[in-house]
């Protein structure tokens, strides 16, 4: 594995005074650009060793230097992020079934071979923790303080959502669809966690079930044997180890839906800290964003001829533009743009950098094709959801 | 079948790919799975609350359904921060705590996981 150079520090205890992990884990650590950011790098199964935020229930962040190897992050890099900690350790695909009820016309219990049987697709499509970026929310926002690495692309094949609930029969009335995953919490007063879409928004086009990730089985971590992938949208609406679908005649007023994730119905989906009344909606789709993925922290460029490489996404638009600035946001010029792997995958650029030594406030900035451009000033918001204004970098050049 | 035939095929697949939008599958492509997946998960990996007045309540009352760096990773927080927090793991999410024990959790959290 390739670390970026002068990111990891030495064996930390200090860092993880609560407890000694396990040796192997005590073996490097990564500073989060923010306060209380030190974090082990810990190997979880099915994993490499991955940014460790909690382990139980487990969540893992990428360490960012996996998003400049490629357009689709490999599954043992992908991040991992749970809400219970009953999650089955051992899932046998051959017995799983996905129960589809409530408002339809016939209940369905679909095996592996039902969905072997219909039409397969595949999409490529980035999936985001809501949370993803959190840590660096100004003033400190509560939650799963992440860096940048809740987030991942991959290739997803699997059977469209629609095709299921076409099967079913879903009835005249019906609101949204509900998804459950085999997780259970621990306690009987904790909500299960359920996530629903409107009924427009489960039958689009690119809303599928998937059985395979980048070419494989998920890993267990990310939901196996099947998963909701809803392109464009934030990651907690793709159900892990999907379980039950089931269509509702009314709104879901579940814990999930109607207290939790949900973001200010505000411009910019953003309020000023401490403010209170104003109204919320259910978080949904995700914001224009892009970094640079080649800047390891703390090492400099050479002066002369340089490369600068990264990634852009949005909700779904696709990027028209992506833009670097040498001096922190002044001036801009627009980079190229890569191969094209569909409007919600990762989208690589590359743009040269000729520079003298010196000290630059690197910028890139993205505009996606529903003319949506990132700001310099982010947005604030009390659960820390939708981080995605322009990255900067310090960057010294010898 | 002749190679004829596969190009065919896979002709058909290319148009039907197109008319649905998202691409369609040539045979070949991964299928659903079939076997057992096991993992084994590491618990709270050797990490534990810092010792201090209370933590037995902290224990008592949070290491069911999480890891002590649900706390250990959050930034300083005062203590109105952290007594919202704990009311909130009462109320929202059904955490064992008596309503005599909210104030040493509080305590026991602003002290070594806060800023007064």
């Amino acid at each position: 594995m390739e670390l970026g150079r002068g990111r990891f520090l030495a064996a930390a205890g200090a860092a993880l005074a609560a407890g000694a992990l396990p040796r192997a884990a005590l073996a490097q650590t990564v500073q989060l650009p923010f306060d209380n950011g030190t974090r082990p790098l810990v190997a979880f199964p099915q994993k490499r060793p991955l940014i460790l935020l909690t382990p139980r229930p487990p969540q893992l962040e990428t360490p960012f230097e996996v998003f400049n190897a490629g357009v689709y992050t490999p599954n043992d890099a992908f991040y991992v992020r749970w809400h219970l900690a009953n999650i089955p350790q051992s899932v046998d695909a051959s017995a799983h079934r996905i129960a589809v009820s409530g408002a339809v016309n016939t209940a369905l219990s679909l095996s592996m071979d039902d969905l072997a049987k219909m039409p397969a697709v595949e999409i490529a499509a980035v999936n985001q923790c809501s949370g993803n970026s959190r840590g660096l929310f100004t003033p400190r926002a509560i939650g799963g303080e992440w860096g940048n690495g809740a987030m991942g692309n991959a290739l997803w094949t699997g059977v469209r959502l629609r095709d299921i609930l076409d099967r079913a029969g879903v009835k005249a009335g019906a609101k949204q669809v509900q998804f459950d995953g085999l997780d259970t919490a621990v306690l009987p007063g904790t909500p299960d966690f359920k996530k629903s879409l409107d009924v427009d928004v489960a039958r689009g086009d690119d809303v599928i079930v998937a059985y395979a990730m980048n070419g494989e089985p998920l890993p267990v971590l990310n939901g196996y044997p099947v998963r909701l992938i809803v392109p464009g949208w934030f990651a907690t609406y793709w159900v892990k180890m999907l379980s039950a679908i089931t269509v509702l005649d009314k709104t879901d007023d579940n814990f999930w839906m109607k207290t939790a994730y949900r973001i200010p119905d505000t411009p910019g989906n953003s309020v000023v800290p401490g403010a209170t009344g104003y109204p919320t909606i259910p978080i949904n789709r995700m914001a224009v964003r892009s970094f640079i993925t080649n800047i390891p922290d703390g090492a400099p460029f050479k002066r002369g001829r340089n490369e600068l490489r990264g990634i852009a996404f949005d909700g779904g638009s696709g990027i028209k533009r992506v833009e670097l600035s040498m001096d922190g946001g002044t001036t801009w010029r627009e980079v190229a743009l890569e191969r094209d792997y569909g409007k919600y995958s990762f989208r690589r650029f590359a743009g040269e950098w000729v520079v003298a030594p010196g000290t630059y406030t690197v910028a890139v900035r993205a505009t996606a094709n529903d003319g949506a451009v990132q700001q310099a000033t982010p947005i604030w918001n009390p659960s820390g959801y939708l981080r995605s204004s322009i990255e900067t970098y310090k960057v010294s050049v010898i | 079948m002749t190679k004829q035939s596969l190009t065919v095929l896979a002709c058909v697949a290319a148009l039907g790919a197109a008319a649905l939008g998202a691409n369609a599958f040539a045979a070949g492509k991964p299928a659903p799975p079939k076997g057992t997946a096991t993992i084994s998960l590491p618990g709270d990996a050797g990490m534990a609350y810092k010792p201090g007045a209370g933590v037995g309540a902290v224990q008592a009352a949070c290491l069911s359904c999480h890891s002590s760096a649900y706390v250990s990773t959050q930034p300083l927080l005062t203590k109105a921060q952290w007594t919202a927090e704990v009311v909130k793991m009462k109320n929202a999410y059904g955490a064992p705590i008596a309503d005599d024990q909210v104030p040493v959790i509080v305590d026991y959290l602003t002290t070594n996981y806060g800023k007064p």
